[in-house]
């Protein structure tokens, strides 16, 4: 666990796929990831993340995508809708709540096919029981949360707190901080999620409105490749389809209490289901280029951040910069594997850490704290919540009084 | 899958459970005429049970599996309660997700099925308790009917939560003591056939498994409309003798009697026209097909 894996030279393991080179229905060539990303040439598009999210799933050659509205995902589920229209997406319909919506994604894993769907705040929460079963049955479902409010009274703002809950579902969990990590994380998700020895579901995070409503330059790919096609039979566990032997499971069912095996068992399993999550690391830092970006890491003082709290790090680092204060940077990409030794690594310089999050957990800077030595140094912020969006000059301030200095007056209202 | 592929390799056979060797052997996948009369000389597709003594879902079980059209093609969806302790022992792919969710889980994998296999036809069979199919899971039961969601859904009626002890259901009939109903249940038993009738089920059944030719006939009923027409669901009797206060002798006699005319099990299904043509005309084929098969036997034996 946590061992660094030598990045040179090293890509992830190339589609062997029956398919690979083909065309499909549409005219799309079966792709292998790798050459999707470094070989093809790619074109500059100036999009929305919910146009990002129907071009991603357009080359993705998923089977089952199922929607249900919510926002601020709507937009995106009812673009995939378009694509099956068009044909890019074998199966899709809309589902009658979150919590049955990843049930039909469960069952249409369960079958074989590549799954793909979307929500946001609430609907995670209402889903939240079949993340933990999708991880537990091996299924390498893609859920993209665009991230909003999850409190009373109603919100439909932008806050990562529903992130929180998504941390020990079993699930990776990445965190896109631009249109472009959107894309790039939709489609190398896939590829890493059905790996045969991780094959557990993934969460692509953003943050509502600030990524899926806001338009952005984005590097593409042609739209005439389009990823291997899912491989059923690359599954560690059997495919529901009848088409491998059946047998009985086991002589006395795991959820039989008075059986040690039982408890051995579950225990087991979830080991298991952990430690698939820490095996994506090795497909994950050379298709990603790391679970961590840095810079200046040699820097004193640190900004530690994920999603859309990194791009207003990086202009208060260079307002920052204009008054002669350096700061270092880290992104972090990946939440689930949580990139430890990458962490403390990129740290061990630092004097002063601050974690700047939109939620009002702080879970984050916690995650951050447990994992380093002398964690006095991490700052608990500065955190927004409820939907607020978090100036650069807010990064500025807290940095400053945190350090003792001066920080000029604010205007006040009338 | 064709019946091929249940083989023994060579290499391995001393080491397979002697039971795999039976079903290798000896079961019925691939007959089309298999039925609840090969139970005794053919291998059975369920193995054991877990439920109680006596317990009357133990020999609904055997009869469903006895007479599904083809095994070798078709998966179980279940549910959380008792039929979860007897789905292990079960060759036939079988999924287990969460308490209630089977119908939303069914229509996935139906879908997934139809998409990955266009020339064959897999069978997707929902069974669950009363519980997961009426109170926790009514939503995804009624919306899979709602989007004709071309599967058969099996309801385990035994008029309480079983497995948990022995809870009031939505299924329990009005004014029986139970827990959470110390007062007595103040509702009447849910009209769930009528409510799938309703909501665009074009084949329902409503009996007790006291009769084995009769849970055949139903079954095969209601998973050929459901590959061609639509939603089918069948709510079979299957009471809770220990919750109920029987005995493990008690379970049929408890059937028989609550199928007697103006009991609660009363044996009625409800067709539609579609489905009426459409069982009709699978009566005719088969009955021209034995006829041929017999003819066939005749001459070869002259």
């Amino acid at each position: 666990m946590n061992k660094q894996v030598e990045l040179k030279n090293r890509k992830i393991i190339a589609s062997q796929h029956v398919k690979l080179g083909q065309k499909n229905k549409m005219g799309q060539t079966y792709t292998d990831v790798n050459d999707i990303f470094y070989k093809a040439k790619q074109t500059a598009n100036f999009m929305t993340g919910s146009e990002v999210i129907r071009a991603a799933i357009k080359v993705a050659s998923v089977g089952t995508s199922v929607a249900y509205p919510i926002t601020p995902q709507s937009e995106a589920a009812a673009l995939i809708g378009e694509l099956y229209a068009e044909g890019y997406v074998d199966e899709y319909f809309r589902g009658e709540s979150e919590f049955a919506v990843m049930g039909q994604c469960a069952g249409s894993a369960f079958g074989g096919h590549r799954v793909f769907t979307t929500t946001a705040g609430p609907g995670t929460l209402r889903a939240m029981e079949n993340f933990p079963m999708w991880a537990g049955s091996r299924l390498p479902i893609q859920v993209c949360v665009t991230c909003r409010g999850i409190n009373s009274p109603l919100s439909i703002q932008p806050d990562t707190l529903e992130m929180h809950y998504l941390l020990e579902t079993g699930m990776l969990v990445w965190h896109a901080e631009t249109a472009q990590d959107l894309f790039d994380y939709i489609l190398k998700g896939f590829i890493v999620a059905e790996q045969p020895d991780v094959h557990v579901p993934i969460a692509v995070c953003c943050d509502g409105f600030f990524v899926t409503h806001t338009k952005d330059t984005v590097d593409l790919p042609p739209e005439d490749l389009c990823l291997t096609p899912y491989d059923p039979y690359r599954n560690p566990q059997p495919v529901m389809d009848m088409e491998t032997a059946p047998i009985r499971m086991m002589r006395d069912p795991f959820v039989m209490k008075s059986n040690y095996i039982s408890y051995a068992t579950h225990a087991s399993w979830q080991q298991e289901v952990k430690a698939a999550v820490e095996r994506s690391r090795k497909h994950t830092i050379p298709l990603l280029d790391g679970l961590i970006d840095e810079e200046n890491t040699d820097r004193e003082i640190l900004i530690v951040g994920s999603g859309t709290a990194v791009s207003q790090s990086r202009e208060a680092i260079r307002l920052l910069e204009a008054e002669g204060i350096k700061v270092g940077l880290v992104k972090i990409k990946t939440i689930r594997p949580f990139p430890y030794e990458e962490i403390r690594r990129a740290t061990k310089n630092a004097k002063h850490i601050f974690v700047p999050e939109f939620n009002v957990a702080g879970w984050l800077a916690r995650e951050i704290k447990a994992n380093i030595p002398d964690n006095e140094r991490v700052y608990v912020g500065p955190h927004v919540a409820g939907g607020m969006t978090m100036p650069s000059e807010v990064i500025v301030e807290e940095i400053k009084k945190h350090l003792g200095m001066e920080v000029a007056a604010r205007g006040t209202l009338g | 899958m064709s019946k091929e592929k249940i083989v023994l390799c060579d290499d391995l056979a001393d080491v397979m459970p002697p039971e795999y060797h039976e079903l290798v052997e000896n079961a019925t996948y691939g007959d089309q005429d298999r039925g609840w009369k090969d139970i005794g000389s053919s291998k059975e597709l369920i193995e054991q049970h877990s439920l109680c003594a006596g317990c009357p879902e133990s020999i609904a079980f055997r009869y469903i599996l006895a007479s599904l059209p083809a095994p070798e093609d078709t998966v179980f969806v279940g549910s959380t309660g008792c039929t979860s302790l007897v789905f292990p022992h079960v060759a036939v792919h079988n999924i287990h997700s969460l308490f209630g969710n089977q119908n939303a889980i069914a229509s996935g994998l139906k879908r997934t099925l139809k998409s990955r296999f266009p020339g064959v036809e897999k069978d997707v069979v929902v069974l669950a308790g009363d519980g997961a199919t009426v109170d926790i899971g009514l939503d995804m039961t009624m919306q899979s009917w709602f989007r004709q969601e071309k599967f058969t859904t099996i309801c385990f009626d035994n008029e309480l939560y079983a497995n948990t002890g022995g809870q009031e259901s939505g299924l329990m009939q009005k004014g029986f003591v139970a827990k959470m109903a110390p007062k007595g249940k103040n509702f009447e038993k849910v009209r769930l056939a009528e409510i799938a009738r309703e909501a665009g089920c074009a084949y329902v059944a409503v009996l007790t498994v006291s009769k084995p030719n009769r849970v055949e006939q139903v079954i095969k009923n209601a998973v050929l409309v459901a590959r061609e027409i639509g939603p089918t669901f069948v709510q079979l009797y299957t009471p809770c003798i220990l919750e109920i206060g029987k005995q493990s002798m008690e379970g049929l006699d408890e059937m028989k009697d609550s199928e007697q005319i103006g009991g609660r099990f009363v044996q009625k299904e409800y067709i539609t026209d579609e489905a009426q043509k459409l069982l009709d005309s699978i009566k005719e084929e088969t009955k021209i097909r034995k006829k041929a098969a017999k003819e066939a036997k005749k001459l070869v034996n002259a």
